[in-house]
């Protein structure tokens, strides 16, 4: 079992060193790695390495939030956005370009936006004091599809051409715009990942149930607050540099669940690195598909996990 | 001194509404108690109330002499254990992960198993006798083995004290019999003090050493079974006639019901 896991690491680190270098050495202009180091090509290297930097990154933060939630809320469809980051964050960034404040404070007010959904979330599910998973999934998707529409009713009545542009930034981009942004957002998930780890034991237990948790001595209430808090400050920290970006944070997590199996102290690394591998791909993807055009990380994400998913079910199905 | 638990008018249930409606008890070290009472009656709520997963409204429950919504989670947890009706997972958790998580009450945040939390944990699948289905899935198993299995998980905790809510509740007879085999025997053996909510008062008879029967959130009736299994209590509490008789072979109470109109 550990042989099995360990091997199954070095394959994953290898990938993704693989998958760097290749993601580093792909774009608009195809330059070869070695006179990417001269020095007249510095900046686009670093453009390149920023990318494929904030492409691990929000690979890393959606499956480890995506991994909290289907734990805690013990449902195979949670994702990261289940809670309604995702619309929160779009009416934040609509609001912004309808009242015309400076495009400075997008990236805020999609954060704001999204804690504040899943605040709003919360709260609606809370009874009693506890949280009940039902009631959380329940709350999401009514808020997420509230938020939703109201973003496309304010797109309809309002005459900014830009405001179009939202349903682009909707689909996410991996496009580094600012690097104080990306230093801040890179320590919540980096940080937020490592805090979460701290609790594998208590990921373990809650997933086969609150009572059943709490028979074994973890303080549910609690510590669901605590994982909750960081996942989403995760997602919403992510959503406003990068958009959204669905799929990875559901299938990763379903994926390395069938390869290494569901205990959390392997399945969050092993995610972290598969995750991480799944995203550059993509990113390479929606860089090389038609160039000079970029399509949407979030389109190909979905296009590329989707069939990998099925097949892997297939094959888990037949043994 | 021989008082594990005492609980002392002990009032609860669930947003104020009251379901257990004052009861005391004791149970003492190497109690194999019996919870029986009709649907309705407070036996799973009661289980929860001593178990922590509710909060009495008033009265307490003390183990060795302390009030148990003082002690540390942990520390409760790893004195007693519960196993649970139909505990399922989503996930496939293996039989030796599962029983691995009895150790955590046992353990700090992020502190591995040691060799001595896995020896533990293979010494509960043995004494369960599980040990050969230590590789499968959880999910794969049938209702008997996977009742084991968590059985040998409550064991990895290594409490003094175990909590069953209807441990034979969907299994067959065969099943029924090898599972409260095995509870005697942990309990004759490694003296652990057995609390359990029943459904079938034969098997209740057969298996405990004391009743408890439940009417209506309060105890209606306590003591060996003999005392408590008579058609007259019986009748009383579940409104409904039946005949009780001894078992030839042991001579513990049995009870018939009787069918109402032919």
């Amino acid at each position: 079992m550990r042989a099995k896991n360990l091997k199954i690491f070095f394959t994953l680190i290898g990938l993704l060193l693989v998958v760097i270098l290749l993601g580093i050495s792909k774009g608009s202009v195809n330059i070869p790695l070695n006179s990417l180091l001269l020095s007249e090509n510095r900046p686009i290297l670093y453009l390149r390495i920023f990318r494929v930097f904030m492409a691990v990154l929000s690979g890393c933060g959606l499956a480890v939030s995506g991994i909290v939630l289907q734990a805690i809320l013990r449902n195979p469809l949670a994702e990261p956005y289940i809670l309604g980051t995702s619309s929160g964050a779009g009416i934040g960034a609509v609001l912004v370009m309808i009242l015309g404040v400076s495009f400075a404070y997008l990236p805020l007010a999609a954060f704001c936006g999204a804690l504040l959904s899943i605040i709003l979330v919360y709260n609606l599910a809370r009874q009693h004091n506890k949280i009940n998973e039902h009631s959380l999934i329940l709350s999401g998707v009514i808020v997420s599809i509230a938020l939703s529409s109201l973003i496309v009713f304010l797109i309809s009545i309002s005459t900014r051409e830009a405001l179009h542009g939202i349903t682009w930034w909707l689909w996410g981009s991996l496009q580094v715009y600012d690097h104080k942004l990306l230093i801040l957002v890179s320590s919540i998930v980096f940080l937020g990942i490592g805090a979460i780890y701290l609790f594998c034991q208590d990921l373990n237990a809650i997933s086969l149930g609150d009572e059943e948790a709490l028979h074994l001595g973890i303080d549910i209430e609690l510590v669901k607050k605590i994982l909750i808090l960081i996942s989403s400050l995760i997602t919403a920290g992510l959503v406003c540099i990068s958009g959204i970006i669905g799929f990875v944070g559901l299938i990763i997590p379903h994926i390395m669940r069938m390869v290494v199996g569901p205990n959390h102290k392997i399945l969050i690394p092993a995610s972290c690195f598969g995750a991480a591998v799944f995203m550059v791909v993509c990113d390479i993807l929606s860089r090389s598909i038609a160039p000079p055009f970029e399509i949407p990380i979030g389109v190909i994400t979905a296009l590329v996990g989707a069939p990998a998913f099925i097949i892997l079910l297939k094959k888990k199905q037949r043994v | 001194m021989s008082n594990l638990l005492s609980i002392n008018n002990l009032r609860g249930g669930y947003h104020k509404r009251e379901i257990i409606r004052g009861i005391s008890l004791e149970v003492t070290k190497g109690d194999f108690l019996g919870v029986i009472g009709p649907n309705g009656s407070g036996k799973t709520t009661f289980l929860r109330l001593i178990s922590r997963v509710i909060k009495p409204l008033t009265g307490n429950i003390r183990l060795f002499g302390k009030d148990i919504t003082s002690l540390e989670l942990k520390e409760f947890c790893r004195q007693v254990a519960f196993v649970s009706q139909d505990a399922l997972s989503n996930f496939s958790f293996s039989v030796f992960e599962i029983v691995l998580m009895g150790r955590i009450p046992h353990l700090k945040r992020l502190q591995s198993e040691t060799k001595k939390d896995l020896r533990i944990a293979e010494l509960a699948l043995t004494m369960t006798d599980t040990l050969h289905l230590k590789d499968k899935m959880i999910n794969e198993l049938s209702s008997g083995e996977r009742q084991r299995v968590l059985i040998a998980r409550a064991l990895a905790q290594e409490p003094v004290l175990i909590f069953l809510d209807e441990p034979t509740a969907h299994l067959d007879i065969g099943h029924q019999v090898q599972i409260l085999d095995l509870l005697r025997k942990l309990n004759r053996n490694e003296s652990l003090t057995i609390v359990m909510v029943l459904h079938d008062l034969n098997l209740a008879g057969e298996y405990c050493n004391r009743l408890v029967l439940f009417d209506d959130g309060r105890v209606f009736k306590e003591g060996v079974p003999e005392q408590v299994l008579t058609y007259q209590n019986i009748e009383k509490v579940y409104k409904t006639v039946v005949v009780v008789n001894k078992n030839p072979i042991n001579s513990k109470p049995y009870v018939l019901l009787v069918s109402g109109e032919k």
